[in-house]
């Protein structure tokens, strides 16, 4: 308990994975709740390959966690692009309203 | 040793609390201003546990941009009429439902691996010469970043441009009364198309078509 080791790390990364699948689950009010899920998902892996990184002794980890940073502020500047052209078109962004690809 | 524990159970609490109310909050707002302090707390682990660089990065791009993009996005765009009416209620209590399922079964399958990390078999050491203590944790990033991942950091740069390539394309609007320049108009444009030379008789003026 008082020993912190790599189990502890990764419980808690656990924890906020679960969490931002739960979040993308639960999310009935608009897209960009669940794109900030996604973000706590990448975060979750980042500190996977951080720790992982630190407690194996091997600095490829991180670079590997500088990586996926920048595919999730890519990702993130595409997604805000896409909710801020479909709340022009439609005027609402709420999960439930956006159906027209239903066939 | 009690001292790194003790943040370690602070800042994981603060950011799994955070996270939490990222995704249960109502308003949006909040829900950015939570994602800003499970940012920050991580990037706190992350110093605390030494991959400083990491760490400070975190910082910078996520609470410095991307969260900062989110607020504006959110204030940007008038979210206010969440009303839930009685169907889409139905449908909440659903989904919580199956979401509760698959999440903690993800979390179980999770705990489940690193159980197994503990009976792992005996496989190549992982721990390879470019983790060097002596150096600190910037310049063993930089060691191996720029020579043996060069390719690869070329690629991440030219994905962040077309990302913003794209994000300008996406949200570019053009403006009806706005003047803008036509390069093969202005090229074309000839002495004989532009200029005229016009007699005019004295007390008289002249009507030009235009």
């Amino acid at each position: 308990m008082i020993e912190i080791g790599l189990g502890h790390y990764l419980t808690f990364s656990a924890i906020i994975f679960t969490l931002g699948i739960v979040g993308i689950f639960l999310n009935r009010k608009n897209v960009i709740i669940i794109l900030m899920s996604i973000e706590l998902i990448l975060l979750a892996v980042n500190i996977n390959l951080v720790s992982f990184s630190i407690f194996l002794q091997n600095i490829v980890g991180q670079v590997f966690a500088i990586f996926v940073l920048t595919v999730a502020a890519a990702e993130t500047a595409i997604g805000l692009a896409i909710i801020v052209i479909y709340y022009k078109n439609k005027g609402s962004i709420n999960v439930d309203k956006i159906s027209s690809l239903k066939g | 040793m009690l001292a790194h524990s003790l943040f370690f159970y602070f800042f994981s609490s603060i950011a799994v609390f955070s996270a939490f109310m990222v995704i249960v909050s109502r308003n949006t707002v909040n829900s950015v201003f939570f994602l800003i302090l499970v940012f920050i707390s991580v990037s706190a682990l992350f110093i605390m546990i030494g991959a400083e660089f990491l760490g400070m990065i975190m910082l910078i791009v996520y609470v410095g941009a991307v969260a900062i993009l989110f607020l504006f996005v959110v204030m940007m765009l008038n979210i206010k009429e969440q009303v839930t009416n009685k169907s889409s209620r139905k449908g909440l209590i659903n989904n919580i439902s199956i979401g509760s399922i698959v999440g903690f079964i993800i979390f179980l399958e999770l705990l489940v691996v690193m159980g197994g990390w503990n009976f792992k078999g005996s496989f190549v050491s992982l721990s390879s010469n470019n983790f060097n203590i002596e150096l600190n944790n910037t310049r063993m990033l930089g060691n191996v970043l720029y020579t043996d991942y060069i390719y690869l950091f070329q690629i991440s740069g030219i994905i962040l441009l077309v990302s913003m390539i794209g994000a300008i394309s996406l949200t570019f609007t053009k403006k009806e009364n706005v003047k803008r320049q036509d390069y093969f108009k202005q090229i074309q444009r000839e002495k004989s198309s532009s200029i005229e030379l016009q007699e005019v008789e004295s007390g008289k003026g002249i009507k030009l078509d235009d």
